[in-house]
């Protein structure tokens, strides 16, 4: 049980200390742990069965809501950035799930595109107002009505980028254990059950549809900040396969599978396209495609067995 | 807007409409037997395209006639469907039938990532033009509009032999029996005898030389460029969902309503080209959640 234990307090403890230790990795380090907490997002539906192909959506939505109002309030705080850009996610998940919830398997999915598609091409086209392909400059935020420095802007950024990874990944988990949560996953292994129950399974897929926004819009609200603009490709549906993609490759369902499977995918990304400028993609394809017909529950399921054979015990959830 | 722009649209949709047709029919018919959205589809479009401009570019320059670049469209599509799709079914597809949903769409996401660095490695990223076929059949006039002989006439006339000869295949062929037979119950009909592997691995050849047919035919209308795929992928997404999956008569008709919707689009308020497909895909999902065509499935207790 210590192993268990140990080996993810040991993990956060590198990761703090990459800035000092590591400071060539931070910005890397900062985009995967964004990405890391939109995957959560689409993790949580992954629990209730569902994919969705259109999770760009509020990671963009986010990311465009915080430009906007760094762009009609010069020197906004960081934390009004943060909290009206996880509110536009909210507040479009509210909207978008009332619709999305009534459909299952490849039409939850397929519909969550056409939503994002719709607002992909709105940015791509509209440009007077988007600034169209190019996106549009996301100023630093003040903090605590300090103007800062690129360096240490930089530093605050990463650290409450892990002190957000810890917090939305314990609320989570503590999420899956709640009723709330129970009721929502019974969605992937009997929805007719909770049905019967008299639970309406609509209502309960909206609850998790609007923290699956929540978490993806706090992924892209920190992506846009970090990398100082926002662009029309935050909500391309690549974007969107990816973020299933890391799901399934951290361990479809897991939560620190999801910041795991982002750091790896990006470090992969990173030096893939640095070395192997044209064959990223292609590296990336053949370890997906790997993980999926090797190893099926991902780099998680991996870590789980080797520590059960460590330990010499059966795999304990 | 006056008749000539009408008919400008007009003519442009339904051309539009009969590529975009022949790389959904793929698709649906994918999905209807093998229950599997192949992600991939929209590369194996992209690379029809490619090889069959970089054969016509070969078989003109050793001073064939123009007109050899039609036959050259299919046995482009043939290539893509014996080497591309015959592969993908045989060695990734076949393994991962008993598995979720969400893997089965992620591999073929992966092979679509995988392909889409292969076109970069073969082909570069400088855009291919090869409009021979497209001149070799001249101009013809409509009340006054011209328009190019290949886009008004071939490529509609095509989508419909496509969609009658589809049709007729599924109905009163063997081969075509024995899909439709899978499709309909697998167990059932291996216990009969029919071997559901190789019924599999044609339909996933025979889509995806559609796919590779759509592209062929597109290649002399377009500049062919990286990126292509996705934004096929995606459009024929939109037809197949709306049409309802599986359904290749009702793919047929969306793809026409999509293609005149976005034509329109183009000329009344480009802005939103790009918009009306999913536009229309949202409009009809959430008034028919199985779309146009689906009938709801019954629900099992």
């Amino acid at each position: 049980m210590t192993f268990r234990l140990a080996i993810p307090a040991l993990l956060v403890l590198a990761v703090a200390a990459i800035p000092f230790a590591a400071p060539q990795l931070q910005l890397l380090m900062n985009l995967a742990l964004a990405k890391g907490i939109a995957v959560v997002g689409v993790t949580v539906l992954l629990r209730a069965g569902q994919v969705s192909f259109g999770h760009a959506l509020y990671f963009a939505i986010a990311a465009y809501a915080a430009a906007f109002l760094s762009a009609s309030m010069p020197g906004a705080d960081l934390v009004l950035v943060l909290v009206v850009a996880v509110a536009g996610a909210v507040l479009s998940g509210i909207i978008v799930g009332l619709f999305v919830v009534r459909y299952r398997g490849i039409f939850f999915g397929m519909l969550n595109l056409a939503f994002s598609m719709i607002f992909w091409s709105i940015l791509e086209k509209f440009y007077h107002y988007t600034g169209g392909a190019d996106g549009i400059r996301l100023p630093r935020p003040t903090v605590f009505g300090m103007a800062l420095e690129r360096g240490p802007f930089e530093l605050i950024m990463f650290y409450l980028s892990v002190a957000l990874v810890l917090l939305l990944g314990w609320f989570t988990m503590r999420w899956f254990a709640s009723p709330a949560g129970q009721i929502f996953q019974t969605i992937k292994t009997n929805e007719t059950r909770l049905q019967y129950l008299g639970v309406s399974p609509q209502r309960a897929l909206l609850s998790g549809y609007i923290l699956s926004a929540a978490l993806c819009g706090t992924g892209g609200v920190i992506m846009g900040i970090v990398q100082g603009v926002v662009t029309p490709e935050f909500a391309w549906w690549i974007r969107s396969g990816e973020m299933v993609f890391i799901a399934v490759l951290g361990g479809a369902g897991s939560v620190a599978g999801a910041f795991v499977g982002a750091v790896i995918y990006e470090t992969i990304r990173t030096y893939a396209s640095a070395f192997a400028g044209d064959v990223w993609q292609m590296v990336l394809g053949g370890f997906l495609l790997v993980i999926i017909l090797f190893a099926p529950k991902g780099v998680i399921g991996i870590y789980d067995a080797a520590l059960a054979r460590l330990t010499g015990k059966g795999r304990s959830e | 807007m006056n008749l000539t722009i009408f008919l400008l649209a007009l003519f442009d949709g339904i051309a539009y409409a009969a590529l975009v047709f022949s790389v959904a029919v793929g698709l649906t018919l994918i999905f209807g037997v093998m229950r599997i959205l192949n992600v991939a589809h929209g590369s194996l479009y992209a690379v029809g395209a490619y090889l069959t401009a970089t054969l016509t570019g070969y078989v003109l320059a050793l001073g064939f006639a123009p007109l050899l670049a039609f036959p050259l469209m299919i046995v482009s599509a043939v290539l893509v469907g014996v080497l591309l799709g015959g592969p993908i079914e045989w060695l990734l597809l076949r393994r991962i039938y008993n598995k979720p949903e969400v893997l089965q769409l992620l591999v073929t996401f992966a092979v679509f990532m995988i392909l889409e660095d292969v076109q970069r490695l073969v082909w570069g990223t400088q855009p291919y033009f090869q409009a021979s076929a497209l001149q070799a059949l001249g101009m013809v006039k409509v009340f006054g509009v011209n328009y190019t002989v290949y886009q008004l006439i071939l490529l509609p006339l095509l989508a419909l032999t496509l969609l009658v000869g589809l049709r007729f295949f599924l109905r009163h062929t063997i081969l075509g029996k024995l899909i439709l037979a899978t499709t309909e119950d697998r167990e059932a009909a291996q216990s009969i005898g029919i071997d559901a592997d190789k019924v599999f691995l044609v339909t996933f050849i025979v889509g995806a030389a559609l796919a590779g047919l759509g592209g062929a035919l597109a290649s002399p209308t377009t500049s062919i460029l990286p990126g292509m795929g996705a934004d096929m992928i995606v459009l024929s997404f939109a037809v197949v969902a709306t049409a309802g999956l599986g359904q290749i008569e009702g793919a047929a008709f969306t793809a026409l309503l999509i293609g005149l919707g976005r034509s329109f689009a183009v000329y009344v308020w480009p802005e939103t080209a790009v918009l009306v497909p999913y536009l229309i895909m949202l409009i009809v999902l959430l008034v028919r959640p199985e779309g146009l065509f689906g009938s709801p499935t019954a629900r099992k207790i």
